[in-house]
């Protein structure tokens, strides 16, 4: 009995503390780390904290103003709200398409594979007026949604579509590859302990992805935030209505109004920066409990 | 008698899973499915659980047909080798899971299915543990979990495909233990599919010892050991000395010595090679001693016995399994008489015409794999 509890003895809950430089079998640590602080200074913090420092010649006040005005802030719900709707769709369908292209094998998957980044690698400008052409009233699709009394181009509706191709291929590209790896008999449990199709989905499948749809959702919503070349066609870019905060930025900055358009992408980096941490740490939280 | 297999075939492609497979199993008996990777024995279990359809055969389980239910209304309860354990979820709810997901009119209530799951905690021996996530435990403790989750609903009949294959030698015998301990308390039914011979012979009532889609042998430990039903049976139970023979009248002579022939019965006379085991095999270093005369090559030691490696004249290598005591009478480069109690008979060597025992065949004849 003791040598027998001596092996079933709980583990113990936290592994002991580990050195926060790892054991690798590859040599050369120092040079590869301080090659990555450099390079993300340079690359990443440094532009930041260029733009933090830019907007307060006209003090706390000129910020705030700036970023107050009514035409602001409409740009600024608009670029945000479209795209965590566009992200929350997109999560939505992507988990859809990849759930096809992973689990299907059909004639031409690899096609509808690589065309899920063909937004990748089209300059965001020729999407724009591409999709402005089809959802203009005149266009293939607009000339449809105009008798029921849909309006899309030259509407927030607009930015809402043209957001949705952009953050497509980030939620399919992050779920694909975990999706491709989930183990089946994790779905042949949960059914021989029987649980219906819907059950062993919401309950054993959706679990195990959530990390990877909220890293797609996170990355989709980043990126349709500061979308700029894809919305400006669609959009019709209507002071406080279908006017995005990128585009205020771009107005400013003709206007010579240096400080102006620094507040505003003050402004947007602050929001991302807390909807980036804020899902982080729901992943931080998953995965403690989860893997590993 | 409650589960009933009758012709059971399935094909992958063109792969022949299963050829014909029928089986009956008695209401609380624990079978084990043994054989090589390959044979089949997998897919069987998989059969069983409705994961897989066969292409043909019946499957009833106590007069239901059981082919004709789904996976998830079989009631079963499935072990996998890598535990397939929900990592998202606590010790408890994963053992909870097949209880939470059964319709509202049939479903405990949260009380119940608490109970329940503390009343299988203590039964696998992880009280204490319902709290921690699956990451948080060792493998033997996982393993427990998925018996304890699968053992939650009850099931009719408990499958286990290959379970303590992921777990190191300590563990593994201990868990083999407890999972007999908690056959007999539960008494269900237990299907446990390993490839481990050793596994299997300690844990059933019967085995199942299955090769190439087929059934090979099905009975008792005891039997399989004394009468192995083909030498297929015999050399994959254990350590085998291949060493040719003459056999008359159910007897094999060897060049000293005369030994009887286990199985098959009635082996045809004329010259064969004889399989026997190393447990089997006798060294006499006396002046009057009858027996092939061999040199011993080299003495190794295993535990409390020894495995005396010998050489004859004809160039066979041939093992001898010798108790400690019995193995300090003999040193290395001694010449001595070797005897085998009982052989089987090689049928399937006899029936390959390439196969010239006298010439060495394939390698040296010596002791087989393993």
């Amino acid at each position: 009995m003791v040598a027998l509890d001596a092996a079933f003895a709980p583990a113990p809950l936290k592994p002991a503390r580990r050195s926060w430089r790892e054991h690798s079998a590859l040599p050369g640590f120092g040079g590869a780390f301080g090659f990555t602080l450099l390079y993300v200074g340079l690359i990443i913090l440094l532009p930041l904290a260029a733009l933090a420092a830019r907007p307060w010649e006209h003090g706390l006040g000129g910020v705030v103003d700036a970023i107050l005005q009514p035409r602001t802030l409409a740009a600024l719900r608009l670029s945000f709200l479209a795209a965590a709707g566009a992200a929350v769709v997109n999560v939505l369908t992507g988990l859809l398409i990849a759930w096809v292209l992973t689990r299907y094998d059909f004639p031409g998957r690899g096609v509808v594979d690589a065309l899920v980044d063909l937004p990748f690698a089209l300059p965001t400008a020729v999407a724009g007026i591409a999709l402005a052409t089809l959802y203009s009233p005149g266009g293939w699709i607009g000339s449809l949604l105009q008798p029921v009394g849909l309006k899309v181009a030259y509407t927030p509706v607009g930015v809402f579509v043209a957001l949705l191709a952009v953050g497509l291929p980030f939620v399919v590209r992050a779920v694909q590859p975990v999706l491709e790896d989930l183990d089946a008999s994790l779905e042949e449990a949960a059914q021989t302990l029987g649980a219906r199709p819907l059950q062993t989905f919401s309950r054993v499948i959706l679990p195990a992805l959530t990390p990877a749809l909220l890293t797609g959702f996170a990355l989709a919503f980043a990126r349709g935030a500061g979308e700029y070349g894809s919305v400006i066609f669609i959009a019709g870019n209507m002071p406080g209505v279908s006017e995005i905060a990128p585009l205020v930025i771009v107005t400013r900055l003709e206007g010579y109004d240096y400080a102006g358009a620094a507040s505003v992408g003050l402004a947007m980096l602050a929001v991302s920066l807390i909807v980036l941490v804020a899902v982080n740490s729901i992943q931080v939280a998953l995965s403690r409990r989860g893997s590993r | 008698m409650t589960l009933t297999i009758d012709g059971v075939y399935k094909q992958f492609g063109r792969f022949p899973a299963l050829t014909g497979i029928s089986l009956d199993v008695r209401d609380g008996e624990f079978i084990s499915l043994l054989g090589p990777s390959g044979s089949g024995k997998t897919t069987l279990l998989r059969v069983l659980a409705g994961l897989d359809r066969p292409d043909h055969g019946c499957v009833f389980l106590n007069g239901v047909d059981f082919l004709a239910l789904s996976a998830r209304e079989r009631r079963i309860g499935l072990v996998f080798q890598q535990y397939a354990l929900f990592r998202h979820m606590t010790v408890a709810r994963n053992i909870a899971f097949g209880l939470e997901v059964r319709p509202r009119a049939t479903r405990p209530s949260r009380a119940a299915i608490q109970a329940r799951v503390s009343e299988l905690l203590a039964l696998t021996q992880i009280e204490g543990l319902g709290d921690r996530y699956p990451a948080q435990l060792s493998g033997g403790q996982r393993q427990r979990v998925a018996v304890a989750r699968a053992l939650a609903v009850e099931p009719q009949l408990l499958l286990l495909d290959e379970p303590f294959g992921a777990l190191d030698a300590k563990v593994r015998k201990e868990l083999r233990g407890e999972l007999r301990r908690i056959h007999d308390a539960t008494g269900v039914t237990t299907i446990l599919v390993t490839h481990d011979q050793e596994e299997a012979m300690a844990l059933a009532d019967r085995v199942v010892l299955m090769n190439q889609g087929r059934i090979e042998q099905i009975g008792s430990p005891a039997e399989l050991d004394t009468a192995p039903a083909s030498p297929f049976v015999f050399t994959f139970l254990g350590e085998t000395n291949r060493l040719p023979c003459e056999v008359t009248a159910g007897a094999a002579r060897f060049e000293g010595f005369v030994a009887p022939v286990i199985s098959p019965a009635g082996a045809a006379d004329g010259r064969a090679t004889a399989l026997f085991r190393p447990e089997d095999t006798r060294l006499d270093a006396g002046p009057h001693a009858e027996g092939l005369p061999v040199r011993i090559v080299e003495i190794r030691g295993r535990g409390s016995l020894r495995l005396v490696e010998c050489q004859a004249l004809s160039g066979h290598r041939l093992v001898a399994e010798l108790s400690e005591a019995a193995a300090g009478a003999f040193e290395a480069g001694q010449r001595v008489r070797l005897t085998a109690r009982r052989v089987v008979i090689d049928t399937v060597a006899a029936a390959r015409p390439d196969w010239n025992p006298e010439a060495g065949g394939r390698g040296a004849p010596a002791a087989a794999a393993h």
